[in-house]
């Protein structure tokens, strides 16, 4: 994808080959500098930070391929928002390896950590489970739920890698518990591979087939090659396949699969689910937490059914079961409903013309989009308010805003009446 | 997508990006002169910017907080009956505008947004102001509000609430001036230290509603049973491909 990656790729190869007695000594990352002179590459902008030469425009495309490959074809693409994920992680033998710095396992780690807190800050009606690989045997490492912390602090403490991975035990043992959950909820794994094989007690294709009919989506990241297996199941259950080259390719990987992905219809079946909106307790109550099971003055929630106290939400009350949320727990699913539509690239050509020079600025930041110097930076245009944008508001607005400052700032566009729909 | 990368900030170095409600309706109606108004902002702008000075900083986002409320002052256009003001359009310029702050060196601007409307709420903006406010709170920018009119604003003290900000509405509005400078001039530094008005209990519950039922497939909330949602159209209780097959017989019955 870009550069730097294919960069290291070759250098790999041609190691082999013929710089074996010259520099076998020197790592892959030291070649570069040897090699490739990196810093030549360098550039000081305007404000005296450097910067690599035409970073803005490679980190643009980069992003702009990525936002076309999601948002694949209408607009409104049916979500599945209620999801419950198990990650499965393979802590065979081959998640020790060290060609990730400073081990597989301590990179995979790192950025499960991650992923957990971005996934419940995306869908926070959603609930995830961990299932561990090793010795061949698959073990749940904690039960379904809806609580980052207790996740991320049981899978710090197991991180020990040995023996074989098994991808069927994986797959038969999740199946099971992913069986159990409720019908409208969207039934997704996430596979961390490091593997290059795997040792399985009976028929991996029956396994696949079986999972497949329970309507869960497979996805697998790689850490090592592509394996016909993997891809073999994420093509059968409708998941995505993808193996990582480096760490920061990892990350971009695996952060992929925190927003919802598009839902098959028929998957999931609608139902109302009954929720609670507590109120905050008052600030000098007192009375007995539910999760704590002590007495605790004021600062938490009071379901509206049996009147226990919760200390934080979302959460499902543990007196009488009823999911708690608040409002704006719902609205941050909203913008997945009501998507804004890619902007389009502006062709320098527009940008030069002298007659509506003047009229550049960026409508979100102010900045004059031509660069100083009077070279016309890049910039883009929202399809349905005509206004300009610069790289850096428009990377902004589709990754966290999700609202067209366009759009919105004028009551009578078209896009505000479809919004009041 | 990713969460914010760490930020390093300069200690002394405030920027506050101001929103005004220039909703003509509600100025009309409103006992405070819209002329008043400005002079209460006004100088406290003149008595910020002094301070500013002060401890040494960078000119140019002194001049930008003012350039910012002249840009609303033409931008904001509210038309017709509909009473409220566009908060969302400008909310999510002024968090655009801090975005290139943040890109603008090392050490950048602590940046917080200071929201004084008058307007009632427009519920067609719920989604869009919600929006912003979750990038704010992304961002860590704090949303200060202070709510000017008669009722109360429920978006506002939201705001105020998830971003960390401070939310007031004062009792008379001849002292806005002093509203202004004791409760909202205070830079986040200090505010670890002076007490500033608590929320009493901010109403977080969707209209009012102590327990409902959500559509599973687009998260409206109905207060009873439905058979069918109203806003996707998903049948309850059935798998989607079965409805869409019972609706497509229902409709071509008739023709026959």
């Amino acid at each position: 994808m870009n550069n730097g990656a294919g960069k290291r790729i070759n250098g790999g190869v041609e190691e082999d080959d013929d710089e074996d007695d010259v520099n076998g000594d020197l790592d892959a990352w030291e070649r570069t500098y040897t090699d490739e002179r990196s810093w030549e590459s360098l550039q000081e902008d305007e404000s005296g930070m450097l910067r690599p030469i035409d970073n803005q425009a490679l980190y643009h495309s980069q992003y702009r391929r990525r936002l076309r490959s999601l948002s694949s074809t209408a607009a409104r693409i049916q979500k599945g928002l209620i999801r419950y994920l198990y990650i499965v992680i393979d802590l065979s033998k081959a998640a020790s390896e060290m060609d990730f710095r400073p081990s597989r396992i301590a990179v995979i780690a790192k950025h499960v950590e991650a992923f957990i807190r971005e996934f419940f800050y995306q869908n926070p009606l959603s609930q995830v489970g961990i299932v561990t690989i090793k010795d061949g045997v698959a073990n749940c490492l904690t039960e379904i739920g809806g609580s980052p912390e207790s996740h991320i602090n049981a899978l710090m403490k197991k991180l020990d890698c040995s023996g074989d991975s098994s991808l069927q035990n994986a797959l038969d043992l999740v199946d099971g518990y992913l069986n159990q959950i409720p019908s409208y909820g969207h039934r997704e794994v996430l596979v961390l591979y490091s593997a290059l094989s795997t040792c399985d007690p009976g028929d991996i294709m029956e396994t696949i087939q079986k999972c497949r009919k329970s309507k869960i989506r497979c996805s697998v990241i790689g850490l090592s090659a592509e394996m016909f297996i993997c891809k073999h199941l994420c093509q059968e259950t409708g998941g995505t396949y993808s193996v990582a080259l480096d760490e920061s390719h990892f990350k971009e990987l695996i952060l992929e699969h925190a927003p919802p992905p598009p839902a098959i219809a028929e998957f999931a079946v609608a139902n109302l689910i009954k929720m609670g909106f507590p109120q905050r307790a008052a600030e000098g109550s007192i009375s007995i937490c539910s999760c704590h099971k002590e007495a605790k003055v004021g600062a938490g929630y009071t379901c509206p059914r049996c009147k226990a106290r919760a200390c934080e939400l979302p959460t499902e009350c543990r007196v009488c079961g009823l999911t708690l949320v608040s409002s704006p727990h719902l609205a941050r699913s909203y913008h997945h409903l009501f998507p804004i539509a890619p902007f389009d690239e502006v062709p320098p050509s527009h940008l030069n013309d002298p007659i509506r020079k003047q009229k550049r600025n960026c409508f979100g930041c102010q900045q004059n989009v031509l660069d100083s110097g009077n070279k016309p930076g890049l910039a883009v245009v929202c399809p349905k308010c005509k206004r300009y944008f610069c790289l850096d508001c428009d990377i902004y607005i589709h990754e966290s805003l999700h609202n067209c400052p366009g759009c919105d700032s004028f009551r009578h566009s078209k896009a505000a009446t479809a919004k009041e729909d | 997508m990713a969460s914010a990368p760490s930020k390093l900030y300069a200690d002394d170095v405030n920027l506050v990006v101001v929103l005004l409600d220039t909703n003509p309706f509600f100025w009309s109606s409103s006992s405070l002169s819209f002329s008043q108004f400005l002079s209460h902002i006004v100088s406290l702008l003149s008595v910020k910017k002094q301070k500013q000075i002060k401890a040494n900083q960078d000119e140019r986002f002194i001049g930008f907080c003012i350039f910012l409320i002249y840009e609303q002052l033409s931008k904001e256009e509210p038309e017709g009956r509909i009473k409220s003001s566009l908060f969302s359009g400008s909310l999510s310029m002024a968090l655009c505008y801090i975005q290139r702050a943040f890109h603008s060196g090392a050490l950048h601007p602590h940046p917080r947004i200071l929201c004084l409307q008058g307007s009632p709420d427009g519920a067609e903006q719920y989604v869009a102001i919600m929006n912003a406010i979750f990038s704010a709170q992304r961002s860590e920018v704090p949303i200060d509000s202070c709510y000017i009119g008669a009722q109360n604003s429920a978006f506002l003290q939201q705001a105020s609430y998830i971003t960390g900000g401070v939310h007031h509405k004062p009792q008379n509005l001849d002292g806005l001036f002093q509203y202004l400078m004791t409760i909202f001039a205070t830079d986040l530094h200090s505010r670890s230290f002076i007490h500033l008005p608590k929320p009493v209990g901010v109403d977080f519950r969707a209209s009012t509603i102590d327990m409902g039922y959500i559509c599973s497939v687009c998260l409206s909330i109905f207060c009873k049973q439905h058979k069918k949602c109203s806003t996707c159209g998903s049948v309850f209780g059935q798998g989607q491909s079965e409805a869409a097959l019972a609706s497509d017989k229902k409709r071509k019955t008739p023709e026959t």
